[in-house]
């Protein structure tokens, strides 16, 4: 097994325990394993996290790379992030048109729709998708640069690599996530709608004026602005998984494959915390 | 060269005759887990020598320099830059004593995403901010001439041979007119026509630099055509220091084994 027991996990290395009561000693050994693999992973995550806060809000500031980050993350990833918020967009569409028919509720369904990928699927499928573009990319990127001695080579050129490379990194991840999530609601909402019109013809002006009546800024600002938090999850995990790879190629290997699978678990795991605590502060 | 760094008066009366190595290396120990890799070592660079270190593959040649330069921390001993102890300094103080070292990593160590002139402005663009774009242009073209890579401007490092991505990496290192230059196996890998030029490179750069230069190598040839004193290392020790000549008329088995052999 290896060293992290989240890391194990993420690689599905988790080993089979042995039969009879080995098989309980092993289990346990396992478990106290990877409970103290997660909690070595968590505070190296953590000192890691400070490090990077404090260099990235002392100057010299990078804008250079930042603006070069900001294009990676940000236009690189809006194709990608819209022909998903557009599939969304159809199936919600199907979906729902087939569940309010049911209850003879189809006069709810542009504010069904609108609320669905608004609030719902618009913000977590575009963490989904960037943790898998950007977080790969950032994490094989970093790993790369890990085991050939180029981050190294920053730090000896006494260029600070957690300025240069991660501060930057996970601050495009923060700045973008809101943009690429409007940008899946916005294609998810007229897909949704063009869905909808090839089977029963309804104006997009009055699709648009139905599904938002009555709503605030409170029902869709918090949702949106919540992403911010998935770009700090996706870029600070991808960022730590690829400064301390270690080993060659597969190391790289397994720097891109556990900043994807761990940047989408706590993506997830965060998006059940936010939505409790948007709920309660903006009921 | 006149040092701009401010040592404490301490520092400099505990020296002898008040003349401070530019890199003393004390006592150093050094381990990975339950490896031992350094056990003990102790050397020192002046301004204008080269002092090549040398020894079978993983003895902690490379370790040395990686400690000379603050990626790794001793686990004990000191690693004094001008007379400064560099374990513990606050990463900026580091970065400051940094700029004054060039470091020519083992694999060249070059960013592949920059092109050559790209890699060699990199130090220039962080640390000479007050350069026009003119300015450091003409810098990253005289760097590339010094050593003899003016042509290769534009490729990128995966277009070019392994001697030339030492070269470039030789010119990175060099950008910021260090005092004190690490030269990790700059001859490994290379052909021997490619070795003598990277040596001959190295000679030319410190006639008219006159830095501090420490190479690690295992090239006993390469080591006797640069360097005015040798140390070799074995199992984490320093076993000789001095002169070819004083390797030579060793009576240390070792010596004698790793003479014959090279």
């Amino acid at each position: 097994m290896s060293a992290s027991g989240l890391n194990a996990v993420a690689d599905g290395e988790l080993a089979p325990g042995r039969q009879g009561s080995g098989f309980a000693i092993s289990a346990l050994e396992s478990f106290g394993g990877a409970v103290n693999g997660f909690l070595e992973w968590f505070g190296s995550l953590g000192i890691f996290a400070w490090q990077v806060f404090k260099a990235g809000v002392t100057p010299p500031y990078e804008w250079r790379e930042l603006v070069r980050q900001l294009d990676e993350v940000g236009s690189r990833s809006l194709p990608l992030v819209a022909m998903a918020g557009a599939a969304i967009g159809v199936v919600i569409s199907l979906e729902a048109r087939y569940s309010l028919s049911r209850f003879g509720a189809k006069s709810m369904f542009p504010a069904t729709l609108v609320y669905s990928v608004i609030q719902v699927m618009g913000p977590i499928i575009t963490g989904l998708i960037v943790s898998g573009r950007v977080g790969a990319g950032i994490g094989a990127e970093l790993a790369s640069m890990k085991v050939t001695e180029q981050i190294d080579a920053i730090e000896a050129s006494a260029i600070n690599p957690y300025r240069l490379l991660a501060a930057t990194r996970i601050l495009a991840c923060i700045l973008m996530l809101p943009l690429l999530t409007l940008a899946a609601d916005a294609s998810g909402l007229l897909t949704g709608w063009f869905a909808q019109t090839l089977v029963e013809p309804l104006s997009f002006h009055q699709f648009i004026e139905s599904g938002f009546q009555g709503a605030t800024f409170n029902a869709f600002l918090p949702p949106t602005f919540k992403t911010t938090v998935y770009g700090l999850i996706i870029g600070t995990i991808a960022c730590f998984q690829g400064m301390r790879t270690r080993g060659g190629a597969e190391g790289v290997g397994r720097a891109a494959t556990n900043s994807v699978v761990l940047g989408s678990l706590f993506v997830i795991l965060a998006d059940v915390v936010l939505v409790k605590f948007i709920l309660v502060v903006f009921p | 060269m006149a040092t701009t760094y401010d040592i404490p008066s301490k520092q400099r009366a505990a020296e002898p005759g008040g003349s401070v190595p530019v890199v003393a290396v004390e006592n150093v120990h050094k381990s990975f887990g339950s490896h031992r890799v350094l056990n003990g070592v102790s050397l020192s660079v002046s301004r204008g020598e080269t002092l090549a270190v040398l020894g079978r593959s993983g003895t902690g040649k490379s370790v040395l320099l990686r400690l000379i330069i603050g990626l790794e921390k001793p686990d004990s001993g000191s690693v004094r830059i001008h007379g400064e102890d560099i374990a513990g300094l606050a990463l900026d103080r580091m970065g400051e004593i940094r700029k004054k070292m060039g470091f020519l990593f083992q694999h060249a160590a070059l960013y592949d995403s920059l092109t050559v002139a790209g890699n060699v402005a990199f130090p220039l663009e962080h640390h000479r901010r007050e350069m026009s774009r003119a300015e450091r242009d003409d810098r990253v073209k005289q760097l590339l001439g010094e050593v003899g890579m003016e042509g290769a401007l534009d490729k990128m490092p995966s277009d070019i041979s392994g001697g030339m991505q030492k070269r470039v990496g030789l010119a990175r290192a060099l950008a910021l007119a260090p005092e004190i230059l690490l030269l990790d196996e700059p001859t490994a890998g290379l052909d021997p026509i490619s070795s003598g030029e990277i040596d001959d490179l190295i000679l030319k750069l410190q006639r008219e630099r006159q830095m501090a230069s420490i190479v690690v190598t295992h090239d006993l040839h390469s080591a006797k055509a640069i360097a005015n004193r040798l140390a070799l290392l074995d199992k984490g020790n320093v076993v000789i220091k001095g002169s070819f000549e004083d390797l030579q008329q060793s009576e240390i088995e070792f010596v004698k084994e790793f003479l014959k052999q090279s």
